[in-house]
Protein backbone atom coordinates (compact mmCIF):
# COMPACT_ATOMS: atom_id res chain seq x y z
CA UNK A 1 0.00 0.00 0.00
CA UNK A 2 2.83 2.14 0.87
CA UNK A 3 4.84 2.00 -2.43
CA UNK A 4 1.22 2.49 -4.64
CA UNK A 5 1.02 5.53 -2.79
CA UNK A 6 4.27 6.63 -3.60
CA UNK A 7 3.64 6.56 -7.17
CA UNK A 8 0.64 8.55 -6.44
CA UNK A 9 2.79 10.96 -5.56
CA UNK A 10 5.29 10.91 -8.34
CA UNK A 11 2.42 10.78 -11.41
CA UNK A 12 -0.14 12.76 -10.47
CA UNK A 13 -0.49 16.16 -9.97
CA UNK A 14 -3.91 17.57 -9.44
CA UNK A 15 -4.88 17.10 -5.59
CA UNK A 16 -8.61 15.91 -6.34
CA UNK A 17 -7.06 13.14 -9.00
CA UNK A 18 -4.41 12.48 -6.20
CA UNK A 19 -7.57 11.87 -3.91
CA UNK A 20 -8.93 9.46 -6.21
CA UNK A 21 -6.22 7.56 -7.47
CA UNK A 22 -5.83 7.02 -4.11
CA UNK A 23 -8.94 5.52 -3.18
CA UNK A 24 -8.42 3.20 -5.72
CA UNK A 25 -4.99 2.50 -4.38
CA UNK A 26 -6.48 1.61 -0.73
CA UNK A 27 -9.82 -0.26 -2.63
CA UNK A 28 -7.14 -2.38 -4.77
CA UNK A 29 -5.74 -3.16 -1.54
CA UNK A 30 -9.18 -4.32 0.44
CA UNK A 31 -12.02 -5.72 -1.44
CA UNK A 32 -14.57 -5.49 1.33
CA UNK A 33 -13.85 -1.63 0.70
CA UNK A 34 -14.75 -2.29 -3.31
CA UNK A 35 -18.35 -4.09 -1.99
CA UNK A 36 -18.90 -0.91 0.14
CA UNK A 37 -17.82 1.47 -2.70
CA UNK A 38 -20.43 -0.08 -5.32
CA UNK A 39 -24.19 -0.13 -3.43
CA UNK A 40 -26.24 -3.22 -3.83
CA UNK A 41 -28.81 -2.87 -6.40
CA UNK A 42 -30.33 -6.51 -5.05
CA UNK A 43 -29.88 -7.40 -1.76
CA UNK A 44 -30.74 -11.01 -0.73
CA UNK A 45 -31.88 -11.69 2.88
CA UNK A 46 -32.22 -15.59 4.39
CA UNK A 47 -34.07 -16.52 1.14
CA UNK A 48 -34.86 -19.88 1.28
CA UNK A 49 -36.66 -21.81 -1.60
CA UNK A 50 -38.30 -25.53 -2.00
CA UNK A 51 -39.26 -26.86 -4.87
CA UNK A 52 -41.52 -29.43 -3.77
CA UNK A 53 -40.03 -31.16 -0.81
CA UNK A 54 -36.62 -29.89 -2.21
CA UNK A 55 -34.78 -27.46 -0.16
CA UNK A 56 -32.78 -25.85 -2.74
CA UNK A 57 -31.82 -22.36 -1.71
CA UNK A 58 -30.64 -22.54 1.67
CA UNK A 59 -30.51 -19.10 4.14
CA UNK A 60 -28.80 -16.88 1.22
CA UNK A 61 -27.78 -13.86 1.83
CA UNK A 62 -26.20 -12.03 -0.62
CA UNK A 63 -25.69 -8.24 -2.44
CA UNK A 64 -25.46 -8.03 -5.69
CA UNK A 65 -23.68 -4.72 -6.30
CA UNK A 66 -24.27 -2.18 -8.61
CA UNK A 67 -22.86 -1.04 -11.96
CA UNK A 68 -20.22 -4.26 -12.19
CA UNK A 69 -20.31 -8.01 -13.08
CA UNK A 70 -21.09 -10.69 -10.47
CA UNK A 71 -20.51 -13.68 -11.19
CA UNK A 72 -22.05 -16.58 -9.17
CA UNK A 73 -20.20 -20.05 -9.58
CA UNK A 74 -20.35 -23.23 -8.14
CA UNK A 75 -20.76 -26.84 -9.27
CA UNK A 76 -24.29 -28.48 -11.47
CA UNK A 77 -27.37 -28.06 -8.99
CA UNK A 78 -26.37 -25.98 -6.20
CA UNK A 79 -28.92 -23.48 -6.98
CA UNK A 80 -27.28 -20.98 -8.84
CA UNK A 81 -30.33 -20.84 -11.60
CA UNK A 82 -32.84 -21.32 -8.92
CA UNK A 83 -31.13 -17.98 -7.20
CA UNK A 84 -30.85 -15.96 -10.58
CA UNK A 85 -34.77 -17.10 -11.30
CA UNK A 86 -36.12 -15.59 -8.21
CA UNK A 87 -34.93 -12.48 -9.16
CA UNK A 88 -37.08 -11.86 -11.85
CA UNK A 89 -40.10 -14.22 -10.14
CA UNK A 90 -39.72 -16.32 -12.88
CA UNK A 91 -39.52 -19.44 -10.85
CA UNK A 92 -43.28 -19.03 -9.22
CA UNK A 93 -44.46 -19.95 -12.98
CA UNK A 94 -44.61 -23.63 -11.53
CA UNK A 95 -46.41 -25.18 -9.27
CA UNK A 96 -44.95 -26.71 -5.16
CA UNK A 97 -42.91 -23.89 -5.29
CA UNK A 98 -42.31 -21.58 -1.35
CA UNK A 99 -40.09 -18.61 -1.52
CA UNK A 100 -39.26 -17.09 2.19
CA UNK A 101 -36.92 -14.71 2.88
CA UNK A 102 -36.48 -11.24 1.10
CA UNK A 103 -35.14 -9.89 -1.91
CA UNK A 104 -34.73 -6.35 -2.51
CA UNK A 105 -34.08 -4.70 -5.58
CA UNK A 106 -33.24 -1.08 -5.11
CA UNK A 107 -34.65 -1.65 -1.61
CA UNK A 108 -38.02 -3.02 -2.69
CA UNK A 109 -39.10 -6.06 -1.89
CA UNK A 110 -39.84 -7.89 -4.94
CA UNK A 111 -42.58 -9.90 -3.09
CA UNK A 112 -43.85 -7.26 -1.62
CA UNK A 113 -48.00 -6.65 -1.58
CA UNK A 114 -48.79 -4.34 -4.61
CA UNK A 115 -45.26 -5.24 -6.29
CA UNK A 116 -46.34 -5.85 -10.48
CA UNK A 117 -44.26 -8.29 -11.75
CA UNK A 118 -43.77 -7.01 -14.94
CA UNK A 119 -42.23 -4.25 -13.25
CA UNK A 120 -40.02 -6.31 -11.89
CA UNK A 121 -39.16 -8.23 -14.75
CA UNK A 122 -38.82 -4.98 -17.00
CA UNK A 123 -35.71 -4.02 -14.72
CA UNK A 124 -34.28 -7.08 -15.61
CA UNK A 125 -33.29 -8.60 -19.13
CA UNK A 126 -32.82 -12.51 -18.92
CA UNK A 127 -30.44 -14.12 -21.08
CA UNK A 128 -30.87 -17.50 -20.96
CA UNK A 129 -28.44 -20.76 -21.37
CA UNK A 130 -29.84 -21.46 -25.47
CA UNK A 131 -30.79 -18.12 -27.11
CA UNK A 132 -34.69 -18.53 -27.32
CA UNK A 133 -35.89 -15.79 -29.92
CA UNK A 134 -39.51 -15.32 -30.54
CA UNK A 135 -40.98 -16.59 -33.67
CA UNK A 136 -41.08 -13.35 -35.11
CA UNK A 137 -38.82 -11.17 -37.63
CA UNK A 138 -35.33 -9.86 -36.41
CA UNK A 139 -37.12 -6.31 -35.75
CA UNK A 140 -39.84 -7.33 -33.95
CA UNK A 141 -37.98 -9.42 -31.53
CA UNK A 142 -36.29 -6.25 -30.73
CA UNK A 143 -39.60 -4.10 -30.79
CA UNK A 144 -41.74 -6.83 -28.82
CA UNK A 145 -40.24 -5.61 -25.84
CA UNK A 146 -41.53 -1.72 -26.43
CA UNK A 147 -44.31 -2.50 -28.09
CA UNK A 148 -45.63 -4.36 -24.96
CA UNK A 149 -44.58 -1.41 -23.00
CA UNK A 150 -46.45 0.96 -24.98
CA UNK A 151 -44.39 2.19 -27.52
CA UNK A 152 -46.74 2.04 -31.04
CA UNK A 153 -44.95 4.73 -33.07
CA UNK A 154 -42.78 3.07 -36.21
CA UNK A 155 -40.10 5.91 -35.98
CA UNK A 156 -39.39 5.57 -32.85
CA UNK A 157 -39.83 2.30 -32.95
CA UNK A 158 -36.60 1.94 -35.90
CA UNK A 159 -34.44 4.23 -33.91
CA UNK A 160 -35.09 1.99 -30.95
CA UNK A 161 -34.32 -1.24 -32.59
CA UNK A 162 -31.18 0.35 -34.82
CA UNK A 163 -29.75 1.45 -31.59
CA UNK A 164 -29.82 -1.78 -29.33
CA UNK A 165 -29.07 -3.82 -32.32
CA UNK A 166 -25.86 -1.52 -31.91
CA UNK A 167 -25.47 -1.67 -28.48
CA UNK A 168 -25.38 -5.72 -28.96
CA UNK A 169 -22.81 -5.28 -32.08
CA UNK A 170 -25.19 -7.35 -34.33
CA UNK A 171 -26.69 -4.12 -36.52
CA UNK A 172 -24.11 -4.24 -39.17
CA UNK A 173 -25.10 -8.14 -38.95
CA UNK A 174 -28.44 -7.70 -39.85
CA UNK A 175 -29.35 -4.22 -40.93
CA UNK A 176 -30.09 -5.73 -44.56
CA UNK A 177 -32.57 -7.94 -43.33
CA UNK A 178 -34.45 -7.18 -40.20
CA UNK A 179 -37.44 -8.64 -41.68
CA UNK A 180 -36.10 -11.98 -42.16
CA UNK A 181 -37.01 -14.83 -38.95
CA UNK A 182 -34.52 -14.73 -36.22
CA UNK A 183 -34.37 -17.93 -36.84
CA UNK A 184 -32.08 -17.32 -40.06
CA UNK A 185 -29.34 -16.39 -37.94
CA UNK A 186 -26.63 -18.51 -36.24
CA UNK A 187 -26.70 -19.30 -32.59
CA UNK A 188 -24.40 -17.09 -31.68
CA UNK A 189 -25.99 -14.23 -32.94
CA UNK A 190 -29.44 -14.65 -31.74
CA UNK A 191 -27.79 -14.61 -28.61
CA UNK A 192 -26.62 -11.36 -29.08
CA UNK A 193 -30.37 -11.05 -30.95
CA UNK A 194 -32.07 -11.91 -27.52
CA UNK A 195 -29.30 -9.43 -25.18
CA UNK A 196 -30.57 -6.55 -27.49
CA UNK A 197 -34.25 -7.51 -27.15
CA UNK A 198 -33.88 -7.78 -23.26
CA UNK A 199 -31.61 -3.70 -23.67
CA UNK A 200 -34.67 -3.08 -25.61
CA UNK A 201 -37.00 -2.68 -22.63
CA UNK A 202 -34.14 -0.71 -20.89
CA UNK A 203 -33.59 -2.59 -17.92
CA UNK A 204 -31.21 -1.93 -14.84
CA UNK A 205 -29.99 -5.57 -14.20
CA UNK A 206 -29.13 -8.20 -16.59
CA UNK A 207 -28.95 -12.00 -16.08
CA UNK A 208 -26.85 -14.42 -17.42
CA UNK A 209 -27.37 -18.36 -16.98
CA UNK A 210 -25.16 -19.67 -18.56
CA UNK A 211 -25.53 -17.28 -21.46
CA UNK A 212 -22.18 -18.46 -23.56
CA UNK A 213 -22.86 -22.28 -22.53
CA UNK A 214 -24.23 -22.93 -26.28
CA UNK A 215 -22.30 -20.88 -28.16
CA UNK A 216 -18.81 -21.49 -30.02
CA UNK A 217 -15.84 -20.03 -28.72
CA UNK A 218 -15.85 -16.98 -30.86
CA UNK A 219 -19.27 -16.20 -29.92
CA UNK A 220 -18.61 -16.39 -26.72
CA UNK A 221 -16.23 -13.94 -26.61
CA UNK A 222 -18.12 -11.37 -28.04
CA UNK A 223 -20.54 -11.96 -25.22
CA UNK A 224 -18.08 -11.43 -22.98
CA UNK A 225 -16.71 -8.59 -24.15
CA UNK A 226 -20.41 -6.72 -24.65
CA UNK A 227 -20.81 -8.08 -20.93
CA UNK A 228 -17.59 -6.05 -19.78
CA UNK A 229 -18.68 -3.05 -22.36
CA UNK A 230 -21.94 -2.92 -20.43
CA UNK A 231 -20.80 -2.96 -16.68
CA UNK A 232 -20.76 0.92 -16.48
CA UNK A 233 -24.40 1.15 -16.99
CA UNK A 234 -25.84 -2.29 -15.61
CA UNK A 235 -25.42 -4.38 -13.02
CA UNK A 236 -24.99 -7.94 -14.42
CA UNK A 237 -25.19 -10.99 -12.57
CA UNK A 238 -24.38 -13.95 -14.72
CA UNK A 239 -24.28 -17.89 -13.52
CA UNK A 240 -21.35 -19.51 -15.60
CA UNK A 241 -19.97 -22.94 -15.43
CA UNK A 242 -16.64 -21.71 -16.94
CA UNK A 243 -14.12 -20.88 -14.17
CA UNK A 244 -12.47 -18.99 -16.94
CA UNK A 245 -15.06 -16.86 -17.76
CA UNK A 246 -15.52 -15.82 -14.42
CA UNK A 247 -11.79 -14.71 -13.76
CA UNK A 248 -12.09 -12.99 -17.24
CA UNK A 249 -14.56 -11.00 -16.26
CA UNK A 250 -15.74 -10.95 -13.00
CA UNK A 251 -15.85 -7.94 -10.58
CA UNK A 252 -17.20 -10.06 -7.61
CA UNK A 253 -17.77 -13.53 -6.84
CA UNK A 254 -20.13 -15.73 -5.48
CA UNK A 255 -19.21 -19.04 -4.76
CA UNK A 256 -22.25 -21.51 -4.26
CA UNK A 257 -22.42 -25.06 -2.86
CA UNK A 258 -25.42 -27.05 -2.49
CA UNK A 259 -27.77 -24.32 -1.90
CA UNK A 260 -25.77 -22.44 0.25
CA UNK A 261 -23.08 -19.23 -0.34
CA UNK A 262 -20.29 -20.66 0.43
CA UNK A 263 -18.13 -17.43 0.03
CA UNK A 264 -18.57 -13.92 -2.05
CA UNK A 265 -16.36 -11.28 -2.39
CA UNK A 266 -14.16 -9.42 -4.82
CA UNK A 267 -12.71 -11.45 -8.06
CA UNK A 268 -9.30 -10.96 -7.23
CA UNK A 269 -10.08 -11.94 -3.70
CA UNK A 270 -11.38 -14.83 -4.23
CA UNK A 271 -9.40 -16.35 -6.47
CA UNK A 272 -6.21 -15.22 -5.23
CA UNK A 273 -6.98 -15.71 -2.10
CA UNK A 274 -9.98 -17.77 -1.02
CA UNK A 275 -10.86 -17.63 2.66
CA UNK A 276 -12.88 -21.02 2.85
CA UNK A 277 -11.58 -24.54 2.45
CA UNK A 278 -14.44 -25.85 -0.10
CA UNK A 279 -14.49 -22.86 -2.38
CA UNK A 280 -10.34 -23.35 -2.87
CA UNK A 281 -10.81 -26.76 -3.67
CA UNK A 282 -13.69 -25.71 -6.52
CA UNK A 283 -10.58 -23.64 -7.40
CA UNK A 284 -8.03 -25.99 -8.12
CA UNK A 285 -10.72 -28.42 -9.89
CA UNK A 286 -11.31 -31.19 -7.17
CA UNK A 287 -14.89 -31.12 -7.75
CA UNK A 288 -16.71 -29.50 -10.69
CA UNK B 1 -43.15 -50.65 -45.44
CA UNK B 2 -45.94 -53.30 -46.30
CA UNK B 3 -48.03 -51.23 -43.88
CA UNK B 4 -47.09 -47.94 -46.26
CA UNK B 5 -48.20 -49.80 -48.97
CA UNK B 6 -51.53 -51.26 -47.78
CA UNK B 7 -52.11 -47.93 -47.15
CA UNK B 8 -51.30 -46.09 -50.21
CA UNK B 9 -53.19 -49.49 -51.79
CA UNK B 10 -56.05 -48.54 -49.95
CA UNK B 11 -56.73 -45.02 -50.55
CA UNK B 12 -55.57 -45.53 -54.19
CA UNK B 13 -58.72 -47.93 -54.62
CA UNK B 14 -61.19 -45.53 -52.62
CA UNK B 15 -60.05 -43.17 -55.16
CA UNK B 16 -60.68 -45.08 -57.86
CA UNK B 17 -64.15 -46.72 -56.96
CA UNK B 18 -64.96 -43.37 -56.47
CA UNK B 19 -63.78 -42.40 -59.97
CA UNK B 20 -64.91 -44.88 -61.61
CA UNK B 21 -68.48 -44.66 -60.07
CA UNK B 22 -68.93 -41.20 -59.83
CA UNK B 23 -67.02 -39.44 -62.79
CA UNK B 24 -69.76 -40.79 -65.22
CA UNK B 25 -72.38 -39.20 -63.33
CA UNK B 26 -70.08 -35.93 -63.17
CA UNK B 27 -71.10 -32.56 -65.30
CA UNK B 28 -70.85 -28.52 -64.45
CA UNK B 29 -75.22 -29.14 -63.80
CA UNK B 30 -74.02 -31.13 -60.82
CA UNK B 31 -71.97 -28.77 -58.91
CA UNK B 32 -73.89 -25.45 -60.27
CA UNK B 33 -77.34 -26.55 -60.14
CA UNK B 34 -79.75 -27.27 -57.42
CA UNK B 35 -82.31 -30.24 -58.06
CA UNK B 36 -84.82 -30.05 -60.26
CA UNK B 37 -87.82 -31.73 -60.11
CA UNK B 38 -87.54 -35.42 -60.36
CA UNK B 39 -83.81 -35.25 -59.73
CA UNK B 40 -84.07 -37.68 -56.98
CA UNK B 41 -85.39 -39.88 -60.11
CA UNK B 42 -82.29 -39.42 -61.95
CA UNK B 43 -83.77 -36.16 -63.88
CA UNK B 44 -82.05 -32.92 -64.33
CA UNK B 45 -80.63 -30.88 -61.68
CA UNK B 46 -77.22 -30.84 -59.30
CA UNK B 47 -75.99 -30.98 -56.09
CA UNK B 48 -75.33 -26.98 -55.61
CA UNK B 49 -77.40 -27.20 -52.28
CA UNK B 50 -75.31 -29.89 -50.69
CA UNK B 51 -72.07 -28.45 -51.52
CA UNK B 52 -72.90 -24.70 -50.22
CA UNK B 53 -74.96 -26.37 -47.01
CA UNK B 54 -71.66 -28.37 -46.14
CA UNK B 55 -69.55 -25.54 -46.80
CA UNK B 56 -71.53 -23.46 -44.62
CA UNK B 57 -71.90 -26.00 -41.97
CA UNK B 58 -68.26 -26.28 -41.47
CA UNK B 59 -67.44 -22.33 -41.70
CA UNK B 60 -69.88 -21.81 -39.16
CA UNK B 61 -68.66 -24.79 -37.08
CA UNK B 62 -65.03 -24.32 -37.69
CA UNK B 63 -65.48 -19.97 -36.38
CA UNK B 64 -67.87 -21.05 -33.65
CA UNK B 65 -65.27 -24.25 -32.60
CA UNK B 66 -62.33 -22.19 -32.41
CA UNK B 67 -63.99 -19.22 -30.64
CA UNK B 68 -64.71 -21.76 -27.79
CA UNK B 69 -61.54 -23.99 -27.67
CA UNK B 70 -58.62 -21.32 -28.11
CA UNK B 71 -59.48 -19.89 -25.27
CA UNK B 72 -59.45 -23.20 -22.93
CA UNK B 73 -56.54 -24.09 -24.90
CA UNK B 74 -54.80 -20.92 -24.00
CA UNK B 75 -56.25 -21.28 -20.44
CA UNK B 76 -55.44 -25.08 -20.24
CA UNK B 77 -51.49 -24.01 -20.73
CA UNK B 78 -51.16 -20.08 -19.59
CA UNK B 79 -53.03 -19.63 -16.34
CA UNK B 80 -53.62 -23.32 -15.11
CA UNK B 81 -49.52 -24.08 -13.26
CA UNK B 82 -48.08 -27.18 -14.76
CA UNK B 83 -49.68 -30.20 -13.21
CA UNK B 84 -52.67 -28.97 -12.57
CA UNK B 85 -55.44 -31.13 -11.69
CA UNK B 86 -58.24 -28.98 -13.99
CA UNK B 87 -56.00 -29.24 -16.69
CA UNK B 88 -55.39 -33.18 -16.41
CA UNK B 89 -59.46 -33.27 -16.28
CA UNK B 90 -60.11 -31.34 -18.69
CA UNK B 91 -57.65 -32.92 -20.66
CA UNK B 92 -59.07 -36.66 -20.01
CA UNK B 93 -62.61 -34.97 -20.54
CA UNK B 94 -61.98 -33.92 -24.09
CA UNK B 95 -60.10 -37.35 -24.43
CA UNK B 96 -63.56 -39.12 -23.89
CA UNK B 97 -65.28 -36.24 -25.64
CA UNK B 98 -63.15 -37.03 -29.06
CA UNK B 99 -64.28 -41.25 -29.00
CA UNK B 100 -67.62 -40.51 -28.86
CA UNK B 101 -69.44 -41.16 -31.79
CA UNK B 102 -71.10 -38.76 -34.30
CA UNK B 103 -74.36 -40.02 -33.91
CA UNK B 104 -74.06 -39.69 -30.16
CA UNK B 105 -73.70 -36.30 -30.78
CA UNK B 106 -76.54 -36.00 -33.18
CA UNK B 107 -78.74 -37.31 -30.97
CA UNK B 108 -77.39 -35.06 -28.38
CA UNK B 109 -77.52 -31.77 -30.70
CA UNK B 110 -81.60 -33.06 -31.54
CA UNK B 111 -82.48 -32.82 -27.96
CA UNK B 112 -80.81 -29.58 -27.29
CA UNK B 113 -83.01 -28.15 -30.59
CA UNK B 114 -85.91 -29.51 -29.01
CA UNK B 115 -84.98 -28.09 -25.67
CA UNK B 116 -84.50 -24.56 -27.60
CA UNK B 117 -87.52 -25.25 -29.58
CA UNK B 118 -85.53 -24.80 -32.75
CA UNK B 119 -86.20 -26.93 -35.66
CA UNK B 120 -84.14 -28.98 -38.10
CA UNK B 121 -81.96 -26.01 -39.59
CA UNK B 122 -78.09 -24.89 -39.97
CA UNK B 123 -78.06 -23.39 -37.29
CA UNK B 124 -78.37 -26.61 -34.75
CA UNK B 125 -76.53 -28.06 -37.95
CA UNK B 126 -73.53 -25.69 -37.01
CA UNK B 127 -74.01 -26.28 -33.12
CA UNK B 128 -73.97 -30.49 -33.01
CA UNK B 129 -70.72 -29.91 -35.80
CA UNK B 130 -69.29 -27.57 -33.60
CA UNK B 131 -70.00 -29.64 -30.54
CA UNK B 132 -68.38 -32.35 -32.38
CA UNK B 133 -64.94 -31.01 -33.29
CA UNK B 134 -64.51 -28.96 -30.53
CA UNK B 135 -62.69 -31.79 -28.49
CA UNK B 136 -60.52 -32.49 -31.93
CA UNK B 137 -59.67 -28.74 -32.05
CA UNK B 138 -58.84 -28.97 -28.38
CA UNK B 139 -56.77 -31.82 -28.30
CA UNK B 140 -54.91 -31.07 -31.16
CA UNK B 141 -53.95 -27.79 -30.46
CA UNK B 142 -53.23 -28.02 -26.97
CA UNK B 143 -50.56 -30.93 -27.77
CA UNK B 144 -49.11 -28.16 -30.12
CA UNK B 145 -49.11 -25.84 -27.15
CA UNK B 146 -47.97 -27.96 -24.86
CA UNK B 147 -44.63 -28.91 -27.02
CA UNK B 148 -44.22 -24.72 -26.93
CA UNK B 149 -40.51 -24.23 -25.51
CA UNK B 150 -40.98 -22.90 -21.91
CA UNK B 151 -37.76 -20.85 -22.65
CA UNK B 152 -39.56 -18.93 -24.94
CA UNK B 153 -42.30 -18.52 -22.55
CA UNK B 154 -40.05 -17.23 -20.36
CA UNK B 155 -38.26 -15.15 -22.64
CA UNK B 156 -41.71 -12.99 -22.94
CA UNK B 157 -42.06 -13.25 -19.43
CA UNK B 158 -38.78 -11.54 -18.81
CA UNK B 159 -39.21 -8.88 -20.58
CA UNK B 160 -42.07 -7.52 -18.45
CA UNK B 161 -45.14 -9.21 -20.47
CA UNK B 162 -48.33 -10.26 -18.82
CA UNK B 163 -49.63 -13.64 -19.47
CA UNK B 164 -52.24 -12.32 -22.34
CA UNK B 165 -49.33 -10.23 -23.64
CA UNK B 166 -47.21 -13.64 -24.26
CA UNK B 167 -50.31 -14.79 -26.27
CA UNK B 168 -49.05 -13.18 -29.60
CA UNK B 169 -46.04 -14.88 -29.79
CA UNK B 170 -47.41 -18.57 -28.74
CA UNK B 171 -49.79 -18.31 -31.09
CA UNK B 172 -47.32 -17.18 -34.23
CA UNK B 173 -45.52 -20.55 -33.16
CA UNK B 174 -48.45 -22.99 -32.88
CA UNK B 175 -50.23 -21.22 -36.16
CA UNK B 176 -49.21 -24.44 -38.06
CA UNK B 177 -50.41 -26.53 -35.56
CA UNK B 178 -53.58 -24.79 -35.56
CA UNK B 179 -53.97 -25.38 -39.23
CA UNK B 180 -53.72 -28.80 -38.92
CA UNK B 181 -56.29 -28.95 -36.23
CA UNK B 182 -58.63 -26.67 -38.20
CA UNK B 183 -58.11 -29.20 -41.48
CA UNK B 184 -58.97 -32.29 -39.23
CA UNK B 185 -62.07 -30.71 -37.83
CA UNK B 186 -62.67 -29.77 -41.18
CA UNK B 187 -61.92 -33.60 -42.42
CA UNK B 188 -64.56 -34.76 -39.66
CA UNK B 189 -67.23 -31.76 -39.83
CA UNK B 190 -67.89 -31.78 -44.04
CA UNK B 191 -67.60 -35.55 -44.03
CA UNK B 192 -70.22 -36.79 -40.88
CA UNK B 193 -73.48 -37.53 -41.84
CA UNK B 194 -74.67 -38.81 -38.75
CA UNK B 195 -74.05 -35.30 -36.27
CA UNK B 196 -76.42 -33.78 -38.90
CA UNK B 197 -78.87 -36.50 -39.49
CA UNK B 198 -81.56 -35.29 -37.37
CA UNK B 199 -80.30 -31.69 -36.77
CA UNK B 200 -79.50 -29.84 -40.36
CA UNK B 201 -82.12 -31.48 -42.19
CA UNK B 202 -82.13 -31.83 -45.95
CA UNK B 203 -83.79 -29.56 -48.48
CA UNK B 204 -83.36 -28.70 -52.18
CA UNK B 205 -82.87 -25.15 -51.52
CA UNK B 206 -80.09 -22.89 -50.37
CA UNK B 207 -80.97 -22.16 -46.65
CA UNK B 208 -81.27 -17.75 -46.57
CA UNK B 209 -81.17 -17.74 -43.20
CA UNK B 210 -79.70 -19.84 -40.09
CA UNK B 211 -83.25 -21.36 -39.74
CA UNK B 212 -83.81 -22.56 -42.63
CA UNK B 213 -83.24 -26.63 -42.91
CA UNK B 214 -79.81 -27.56 -44.51
CA UNK B 215 -78.80 -30.18 -47.15
CA UNK B 216 -74.88 -31.54 -46.72
CA UNK B 217 -73.01 -33.73 -49.07
CA UNK B 218 -72.85 -36.87 -46.81
CA UNK B 219 -76.58 -36.66 -46.68
CA UNK B 220 -76.96 -36.44 -50.36
CA UNK B 221 -74.52 -39.44 -50.31
CA UNK B 222 -76.53 -41.41 -47.96
CA UNK B 223 -79.90 -40.32 -49.51
CA UNK B 224 -78.61 -41.00 -53.17
CA UNK B 225 -76.87 -44.42 -52.55
CA UNK B 226 -80.01 -45.72 -50.81
CA UNK B 227 -82.03 -45.19 -53.91
CA UNK B 228 -83.01 -48.32 -56.20
CA UNK B 229 -82.20 -46.13 -59.57
CA UNK B 230 -78.24 -47.00 -60.72
CA UNK B 231 -78.35 -43.32 -62.16
CA UNK B 232 -78.82 -41.93 -58.49
CA UNK B 233 -76.85 -44.13 -57.35
CA UNK B 234 -73.97 -43.26 -59.65
CA UNK B 235 -74.58 -39.28 -58.61
CA UNK B 236 -73.94 -40.42 -54.88
CA UNK B 237 -70.52 -41.24 -56.15
CA UNK B 238 -70.38 -37.99 -57.87
CA UNK B 239 -71.43 -35.93 -54.81
CA UNK B 240 -68.31 -38.25 -52.91
CA UNK B 241 -65.90 -37.13 -55.41
CA UNK B 242 -66.79 -33.49 -54.63
CA UNK B 243 -66.68 -33.97 -51.29
CA UNK B 244 -62.90 -35.73 -51.55
CA UNK B 245 -62.19 -32.93 -53.81
CA UNK B 246 -63.26 -29.82 -51.82
CA UNK B 247 -61.09 -31.74 -48.80
CA UNK B 248 -58.27 -32.29 -50.51
CA UNK B 249 -58.33 -28.37 -52.19
CA UNK B 250 -58.82 -27.16 -48.42
CA UNK B 251 -55.60 -29.41 -47.63
CA UNK B 252 -53.70 -28.19 -50.37
CA UNK B 253 -54.56 -24.12 -49.49
CA UNK B 254 -53.98 -25.07 -46.05
CA UNK B 255 -50.75 -26.47 -46.18
CA UNK B 256 -49.44 -23.60 -48.57
CA UNK B 257 -50.90 -20.85 -46.18
CA UNK B 258 -49.55 -22.57 -43.15
CA UNK B 259 -45.93 -22.84 -44.60
CA UNK B 260 -46.40 -18.85 -45.29
CA UNK B 261 -47.15 -18.29 -42.04
CA UNK B 262 -45.06 -20.32 -39.95
CA UNK B 263 -41.99 -19.36 -41.30
CA UNK B 264 -40.67 -17.35 -38.37
CA UNK B 265 -41.17 -20.73 -36.05
CA UNK B 266 -38.65 -21.64 -34.05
Amino acid sequence: MIQNLLRVEQFVESPTEKLKVMREAQNQSNGDLILKAHKPHISVRNLNVYLSKNHILKNVSLDIPDKAITCIIGPSGCGKTTLLKTFNRLLQNSLDVRIEGDVLVDGENIHGKGVEVENIRKKMGLLSQRPCPLPMSIFDNIAYGPRIHGIRRKKTLNIMVEKYLKEAGLWDEVKDRLKSPATSLSIGQQQRLCLARGLAVKPEIILGDEATSALDPISSKKIEELFVKLKDQYSIVLVTHTLRQAKRIADHVVFMYLGEVVEAGSASEIFSNPKEKLTREYLDGYFS
Amino acid sequence: MAATLVIVISLFMIIVAILKRGLPAMSWDMVSKIPGGGFYIGKEGGLLNAIVGSLYIVIGSISLGLAFSLPIVLYLNLYLPEKSRLAQFTRLSFDVLFGIPSIVYGAFGFTLMVYLGLRSSLLAGILTVTILIIPILIRSIDEVMRRVPKEMKDAALSLGATRSEIIKPILRQVAPGIVTAVLLSVGRGIGDAASVLFTAGYTDSIPTSLSQPVATLPLAIFFQLSSPIAEVQDRAYAAALILTVIVLLLSVAARIYSRKFSKNKI
